[in-house]
């Protein structure tokens, strides 16, 4: 593992050719990880060498093509389970984040009986939202939210279970205010009420170590997309006594062991919940991702972004008229910073940036029932991985000045 | 024209941004209709009374980028004493020129947000029978 300097990100940002790319004729900065995050050379060469040299399916020729892609689409599968600590049959690939937990939803639907509670948060993204909102709608759940404090972490004290609460679910990292929830303690909690665990690790998993057997959830949702991945790739972690018991999602070839005319015996784990012909380009170039973030060591990865958004932090807040929504403590948040000007809009704003070759989103992140608890209908949301530089914080912090500038 | 954003925020556009026209709750409004931009979360309320098939009078309600707002500003300001008929005709080229920008389509749902409210407005007011996209 090597510790990341500043040396190390000059050399790193090489590996990503759209970083050189000029917007405007300014330098890009790219600072919209949280939506998806740029890809290395690496990854890209993986797919372009898959589609090359032995593009075919998987898990049904004999020849020597499929042969190839079976061994790499399945090393895929065990490069992503150890990532997060699973073993092998734990691990479903999925098209991401947004599907594997839909997956869940409507598998575990048939787990509830009508009037069983499930419990989420204030702050879930709607991809972990509206899938537990409309089940809840369809077999008669009742969905409840843990409540946010005006600091933006959690109010324990306001977790409310009953012995008819089945499933607790709960992003790890939020996607708008930053906050990294305590989520073994959540889990804990969960457990002690025979609920099951469900975490949504979008933005967690690739800013951090992930240990799926000490943080002890029952499920993790994650994207490729947004780790240096494809888009179109994602996961499903999952216990395997619970994947074992529980309904396929999707029906068709590959999720089966032999099919009859009046019935059918589904494949064991991961298969039985991967049906249809997978994607397999997604899936090695995910795999590459996983190999370029090992090298570099998550631990590092994590401590940089510390770094980063304790600097980003900093330079923000020293900007008159910003407001900054979310935990102030860098260690109690992920690499991303929302924040609003005063009277001038997110759009405005964003646009305004873009000019000077600065990616961010405006907007509202997907979380619409949150802004509107905050009186809030969008932010500007600043983002980073381990490629963006302090100098690249500072240039944002002037940037915004001259923004100010325009609507003084 | 300047293909940088910056271009957009003109001086007039600024000071509509700061000072909106028409601004305010219509009493006795014979419609009120939003529109909703799902990208930002924004809102336009478009109220408007309403005497032998003209606008006699109307204002907007919501909040809204600089585009927006002024967008709003200009259309409310725009389409009083104008017929029903004639302003269902309006078109988003219409509204760029009105504003006097040009914007991509990154932006495009700004200028137009308050023209689909008075279309929708007009549209109920009409009994839903002049639906149009
Ligand atoms: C916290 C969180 N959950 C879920 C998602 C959805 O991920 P995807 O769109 O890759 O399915 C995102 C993406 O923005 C996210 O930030």
């Amino acid at each position: 593992m090597i510790n990341i300097t500043k040396n190390k990100i000059e050399r790193l940002r090489e590996d990503f050719p759209i970083l050189s790319r000029k917007i405007n004729n300014k330098q890009l900065v790219y600072l919209d990880n949280s939506a998806t995050t740029q890809k290395p050379m690496q990854v890209i060469d993986a797919i372009t060498d898959y589609y090359t040299n032995y593009n075919s399916n998987v898990h049904r020729g004999l020849h020597k093509l499929s042969e190839e892609a079976t061994v790499k689409f399945e090393e895929s599968h065990e490069k992503v389970a150890d990532f997060i600590n699973a073993d092998f049959q734990e691990l479903i690939f999925t098209k991401g984040t947004t599907e594997s937990i839909n997956l869940l939803a409507y598998s575990l639907s048939s787990k509830l009986k009508k009037g069983d509670e499930i419990l989420i948060t204030q702050m879930e993204h709607h991809s972990n939202l509206v899938p537990w909102q409309q089940i809840a709608k369809s077999f008669g759940f009742k969905l409840n939210y843990i409540k946010i404090k005006n600091d933006g972490t959690l109010d324990l004290d306001d977790i409310k279970l009953s012995k008819k609460t089945k499933i607790v679910s709960c992003v790890h990292t939020s996607n708008f205010l930053g906050t990294i929830n305590p989520v073994k303690e959540i889990g804990k909690i969960a457990h002690e009420n025979n609920s099951l665990f469900v975490l949504d690790g979008a933005q967690s998993v690739p800013h951090m170590p992930i240990d799926v057997k000490n943080i002890d959830c029952d499920f993790l949702a994650f994207s490729s997309h947004k780790m240096l991945g494809p888009m179109g790739i994602g996961a499903l972690y999952g216990k395997k006594e619970l994947l074992e018991e529980m309904e396929p999602f999707n029906y068709g070839g590959d999720m089966i062991l032999e099919v009859r005319f009046d019935d059918t015996k589904f494949n064991e784990l991961p298969w039985k919940f991967e049906a249809g012909t997978p994607n397999v380009a997604g899936a090695i170039g995910f795999g590459a991702s996983i190999d370029y973030l090992n090298k570099i060591g998550m631990e590092n990865i994590k401590n940089y972004s510390n770094e980063l958004t304790g600097y980003a932090l900093k330079r923000l807040s020293e900007i008159k008229n910003l407001e900054i929504y979310g935990p102030l403590n860098p260690e109690k948040r992920g690499s991303l910073i929302s924040f609003n000007l005063i009277n001038i809009h997110p759009h405005d704003t964003t646009s305004l940036l873009d000019d000077y070759g600065i990616a961010v989103r405006g907007g509202h992140h997907c979380v619409m029932p949150t802004m509107k608890l905050m009186g809030l209908t969008g932010s500007t949301r600043a983002s980073f991985y381990f490629y963006n530089t302090k100098e690249e914080i500072d240039y944002l912090a002037e940037t915004l000045e001259k923004v100010k500038g325009v609507f003084k | 024209m300047n293909s940088l954003n910056e271009g957009m925020y003109m001086e007039h556009i600024l000071d509509l941004y700061k000072n909106p026209l028409n601004f305010g709750i219509l009493e006795n409004a014979d419609f009120k209709e939003r529109c909703f931009n799902p990208s930002c979360g924004d809102e336009v309320e478009i109220q408007a009374k309403v005497n032998s098939n003209k606008i006699e009078d109307v204002k907007f309600i919501g909040k809204g980028c600089a585009i927006c707002v002024a967008s709003a500003s200009l259309l409310t300001d725009n389409i009083k004493n104008k017929s029903l008929d004639e302003l269902n005709n309006l078109t988003r080229e219409d509204m760029m020129k009105l504003v006097g920008i040009e914007v991509g389509p990154a932006r495009m749902k700004c200028i137009t947000c308050p023209l689909v409210s008075l279309r929708n407005g007009i549209n109920s007011f009409n009994g839903g029978q002049n639906a149009r996209s």
